[in-house]
């Protein structure tokens, strides 16, 4: 269930005044079950990257392989690979449409091509996971809050059961206690399920978090790609591009400058109260 | 896919057609599409030919981004040449074959009608190729100005249309948002017969008017917050200024005009039929 990306370009608007490359030479292998985080500035790229993997964006040049299949092969079936990696785009909300939160689920199962009981089944499991509580499920999605908007759109992306979630800025827009209620259920998913996820975000704080792995994408290029302890220990280069790493970098190198052996590497506030505490309490 | 229209798109470039007057252009535009009506000799659509060359040369719009936006219109300009082709009957007959017979009067007929209208096409998108939106809703308002008099709300019409035109490019990159994000859940918008299609439209038009309803009231509250109310005694940031490029292009235009009139009148020419 790997996805492996070799030398993938992708040019906007080739051949015209507005032509711009907006991924460049990208080489990147996401196994079976990682939670990755992508990060990057606006327009550094991430969002393109993420809608090759499930082919709505051809690559100008490159291949993408999904378990060792060329997506882009004469024989490759498209469909499937759009039913085995979901992909909840920003402001997911923006695309409900239906006259009430159960059958807008129901639609990518629908699509797949599953009976109306087993596609209801399987739009009531994904609600559940999003933690929609049952007495929204017939009201229509237009009448339900943003958070709740938010959670329904991505239960239709859950609702199709996809191998790899790729998430583009799920958090986007909403309060801090929404923020931590969806990505807390995204990880929740994660965990149960072992499905792959990709979560785009550009909250240093969030994936820090979650991710196993962290890609730093700058201008369409992969600046780094590696654990997130070694991804912040970059954290000048970091903000160089605009982007920071979290904050508990910055007290723990201030920590240890002013000679106390803190653990520098600590990318949670939880990881670095432990260390502080630790060197206190010696 | 919907980013290859080019009808009505601006091409940014540093041209002398995209740094003149808006009005210039507008008024220069309306006088050519006219004065390719008022004549009938060929010699008449050699000089409209070389003064359209002349032009496209001058906008620096490639040649190639012109010939893209004649896409949409082929239909047109094949029923045309078809309709002409075979319904004028006039003159010899040249080709004739069951029920079809063409003459060499619907032959030249439809060849003409065909190059007028591709010129027509050609000559207006060069308008909008060099001319910003803004610039073009700034020259049309200033233009039929005069129609205020009369109780006509030309500020009104023109910011209608400056916001229309502003909202293309967005509503049409929502689109293809929205598109993705159903072919992501499965959606089949190609296959299909005709009412299967229709259908399969729905999950991208209901959430599209959805959010083109937010939009227009995001913008009603942004500009009110502005204390935007009609354009009575409001000023422009840039007012529109001739300067002498845009009194020698006017000065231009006219003595095209009149000289293709002239020309194509009185100056017979015959090739062949035409």
């Amino acid at each position: 269930m790997s996805i492996r990306i070799e030398h993938l370009n992708y040019i906007y608007s080739q051949g015209t005044a507005y032509e711009k490359q907006a991924l460049k030479d990208i080489c990147l292998e996401i196994p079976h079950g990682e939670f990755v985080g992508i990060i990057g500035h606006t327009g550094s790229g991430k969002s393109t990257l993420i809608q090759h993997l499930n082919g709505l964006i051809k690559a100008t040049d490159g291949t993408i392989c999904y378990n060792g299949e060329n997506i882009y092969g004469e024989r490759f079936n498209m469909k499937e690979l759009r039913n085995q990696v979901g992909l909840v785009f920003q402001y997911p909300e923006h695309q409900l449409f239906e006259v009430d939160v159960l059958s807008d689920v129901c639609f990518g199962p629908k699509n797949q091509g599953f009976s109306r009981e087993e596609c209801e089944k399987r739009a009531r499991e994904a609600l559940k996971l999003v933690g929609l509580k049952e007495k929204y499920y017939q009201s229509s999605p237009f009448e339900l809050s943003g958070g709740q908007k938010r959670r329904a759109a991505i239960a239709g992306v859950l609702a199709m059961q996809p191998k790899v979630l790729i998430l583009d800025e799920p958090t986007a827009g909403l309060d801090p206690k929404g923020r931590d209620e969806i990505l807390e259920q995204i990880a929740y998913l994660h965990k149960e399920t072992g499905i792959t996820v990709i979560l785009v975000s550009h909250s240093m704080e969030d994936i820090a978090r979650y991710a196993d792995r962290i890609i730093v994408m700058n201008q369409g290029q992969v600046m780094y790609n590696s654990t997130p302890k070694e991804v912040f220990a970059h954290y000048k280069e970091l903000e160089e591009v605009g982007l920071a790493a979290p904050q508990v970098t910055y007290i723990m190198h201030e920590l240890a400058e002013k000679g106390l052996a803190v653990d520098i590497g600590a990318t949670t506030v939880r990881e670095a109260a432990d260390s502080i505490m630790e060197v206190l309490g010696r | 896919m919907i980013r290859d229209i080019t009808i009505g798109q601006y091409y940014p470039a540093k041209s002398i057609l995209h740094r003149l007057d808006p009005r210039v252009k507008l008024t220069a535009t309306v006088l050519y599409l006219i004065s390719l009506f008022l004549f009938k000799n060929l010699s008449g659509y050699l000089v409209a030919t070389v003064f359209l060359i002349v032009i496209i040369r001058l906008s620096k719009v490639p040649f190639k981004f012109i010939m893209r936006g004649m896409r949409p219109v082929i239909m047109l300009l094949m029923i045309t040449l078809l309709f002409n082709l075979f319904l004028i009957k006039e003159g010899e007959v040249i080709f004739s074959a069951w029920i079809f017979k063409i003459t060499e009067g619907g032959l030249r007929n439809a060849v003409l009608m065909a190059v007028r209208l591709i010129y027509l096409i050609t000559g207006s998108s060069l308008m909008t190729f060099t001319t910003t939106p803004n610039e073009l809703t700034d020259g049309l308002e200033s233009l039929l100005k005069p129609l205020g008099r009369i109780h006509v709300p030309v500020h009104e019409i023109a910011m209608m249309m400056s916001i229309a035109l502003r909202f293309i490019p967005i509503l049409l990159e929502e689109t293809d948002k929205i598109m993705k994000a159903q072919i992501a859940r499965g959606a089949d918008l190609e296959s299909g017969n005709i009412l299967q299609k229709a259908k399969s439209m729905i999950p991208i038009l209901v959430p599209l008017f959805v959010s083109a309803f937010r939009r227009a009231n995001d913008l009603a509250m942004a500009m009110e917050a502005r204390c935007y109310r009609g354009g009575e005694g409001r000023t422009k940031m840039n007012p529109l200024r001739y300067t002498g490029r845009d009194k020698a292009a006017y000065a231009i235009v006219i003595l095209y005009v009149a000289g293709v009139v002239a020309v194509g009148r009185y100056v017979p020419l015959h090739i062949w039929i035409f």
